[in-house]
């Protein structure tokens, strides 16, 4: 685990830095000991149950909850105390179900927290374009659709040029076409260099998005690395499924018999052959061998999901 | 901290309330009672019309006691909780701005609203009737508004107050309107029953300081006492010494009475 919490391989100094964050609320243990480091310009997942602790060490980290214990540095300054203002100004921030003023257009919603953030004016028109909510400008945000206060709630997150993103359960309400647009702009930014952290809960979603990932239960952070990473640490099994040109089972559990495999299944219409991680290549081979009796393989890898539910049950 | 923030956050919330026609609506209640008032306050002595800048100004005094500290109330009671309950504090709370700029900026602009419908609904009431007011008795008014507009801001203060304290809108709006009977309808009955209990005798002395503890009765003794024919109108006039009754003094303790809830507010909404 060592190795995989780290940074990526480059070692520069952590844009967000916490060292044993913890929260307590009585005796409840929201956020507990948390340890991360989230490199310039990574883009980081943070997963979880409802309750996990994800909202609460992000409000953390953004300086809005106090921590009990534990030191959490943005940009090598400490979120609270003198030098706030000049670490907020770096930072947009989305939060988890954004609530926006319905009397105000979305015109002018951009206005009121461009001027709260210093931010020029002249920058509202553009976060609103790139978001796609130009035409809906001057429309009072009482008339938006959920995915449109999602949208505008993510235009106020980049005003000011951050170098820092929180978001919070950003793509909620979003729908396929939008998500996807969302994700651009996100590695437009990345490749700003701006350094992101999200929530989500629909994995399959970031799976394939994130440079690296938490997943974290029970207040803690019980994993940290990229998606291969914690498929390796959790040691899940993969499996192949294996198409026949005739109905061969027989021939295949004769030349996988004495292979470590987990189990042989035939389907309707292929073979499930499951293994663990280390068996993957002595499998492979063994199908190979099976020369044009095989029309077609696929490997299945355990998805984030499986993984996810590995670490968090 | 920052004025460009705090003026910002005030600006909102003044134009929220020019916008959603809460100005209007409050100027125009003032304008029509106070109207009413001056016309047809001597009504019950059989006379109908404009008497005296002296018996206008009494009229009113009692109904912008029992109707300004509502308003106030109803209008800031929420400042706080309710940005909260929407779930719009922590976005506002993550911009670079103090937790004291944001407490401010709120009362500030929920103030401008206030005190820009109170002088326009009285001011209309001014203008209405300027041509029965010589100079004495349009300062007499002109001090009747700003008093009105000080005791607006003290109980604008005590609502943003209940706003950092309530766990939620509801109880914050409980919260208002207790205070809203306490200040205005017991506190009196309270002291005056201390009074009669004792028979006078205790409590005495120090009854017009105690009358400083609630703002309402610094504005009743603020309008009071710069009128002498209103002074006579008024039984608890006689105890209260002249000495105290200076209006930069009194002015000087609403004063108090809008700084304090605020730190209090600041205090508790610091956390």
């Amino acid at each position: 685990m060592a190795d995989t919490s780290q940074a990526p391989a480059e070692r520069a100094a952590p844009v967000i830095a916490v060292r044993g964050a913890t929260k307590h609320y009585g005796a409840v243990r929201a956020v507990d000991g948390v340890d991360l480091e989230v490199a310039p310009g990574e883009l980081f997942g943070l997963i979880g149950h409802n309750g996990a602790g994800k909202s609460t060490l992000f409000k953390m980290m953004l300086g809005l909850i106090p921590a009990t214990a534990g030191d959490i540095r943005i940009g090598g300054s400490p979120v609270t105390g003198s030098g706030f203002r000049a670490v907020r100004r770096k930072i947009g921030y989305l939060p988890e179900n954004v609530v926006l003023y319905d009397n105000l257009t979305g015109h002018e919603t951009l206005e009121f927290f461009a001027r709260l953030k210093g931010a020029p004016a002249s920058e509202c028109g553009p976060a609103l374009e790139r978001v796609g909510l130009s035409s809906a400008a001057r429309r009072r945000v009482r008339e938006y659709s959920k995915g449109m206060r999602q949208r505008l709630g993510f235009a106020q997150a980049l005003l000011g040029r951050p170098r820092i993103l929180f978001l919070d359960e950003p793509t909620t309400g979003l729908d396929p076409e939008a998500i996807r647009e969302f994700y651009l702009i996100l590695r437009g930014l990345k490749a700003d260099g701006v350094t992101m952290i999200l929530t989500s809960h629909i994995l399959a979603e970031i799976q394939e998005r994130v440079d690296r990932l938490a997943i974290m239960a029970a207040g803690k952070v019980q994993a940290v690395g990229t998606v291969q990473d914690l498929r390796e640490q959790m040691d899940l099994p993969l499996w192949f499924r294996v198409r026949l040109a005739h109905e061969d089972f027989h021939h295949v559990r004769a030349v996988l018999g004495g292979l470590p495999v987990l189990a042989i299944e035939a389907r309707e219409d292929h073979v499930a052959v499951e293994c663990q991680r280390e068996s993957k290549m002595v499998v492979m081979q063994a199908l190979a061998s099976l020369g044009d009796k095989v029309l077609d393989l696929h490997v299945h890898e355990p998805s984030l999901e499986d993984v996810f539910f590995g670490f968090s049950d | 901290m920052e004025i460009r923030q705090i003026a910002t956050l005030a600006g909102k919330e003044f134009w929220d309330r020019i916008r959603n026609r809460w100005v209007l609506a409050v100027a125009l209640v003032f304008t029509a009672f106070a109207l009413v008032i001056a016309y047809f306050g001597g009504a019950q002595q059989g006379t109908v019309g404009f008497r005296s800048i002296e018996f206008t100004i009494a009229s009113l005094v009692s109904l912008v006691i029992y109707l300004v500290p509502l308003i106030a109330l109803v209008l800031g009671f929420d400042a706080i909780v309710g940005e909260r309950e929407r779930g719009s504090l922590d976005l506002l709370l993550s911009m670079p701005i103090t937790r004291f700029e944001l407490l401010l900026g709120k009362y500030l602009g929920l103030a401008a609203a206030l005190a820009f419908s109170t002088i326009a609904g009285f001011g209309l009431v001014a203008v209405v009737l300027s041509a029965q007011l010589d100079l004495t008795a349009l300062f007499h008014f002109f001090g009747f508004m700003l008093s009105s507009v000080l005791l607006g801001l003290a109980f604008l203060s005590l609502a943003v107050m209940v706003s950092t304290f309530a766990a939620d809108r509801t109880r914050a709006s409980g919260m208002a309107i207790a205070l809203w009977f306490f200040f205005v309808l017991v506190f009196d009955l309270l002291l005056l029953g201390g009074l009669v209990v004792t028979g006078g005798k205790y409590g005495g002395e120090i009854f017009p300081y105690l009358l400083l503890l609630n703002p309402a009765d610094v504005f009743r003794i603020l309008n009071i006492f710069t009128l002498d024919d209103v002074r006579t109108l008024y039984g608890l006039a006689t105890v209260f010494p002249r000495a105290l009754a200076e209006p930069w003094l009194l002015s000087l303790v609403m004063a108090a009475w809008i700084a304090a809830p605020l730190g209090v507010a600041a205090w508790r909404f610091r956390k």
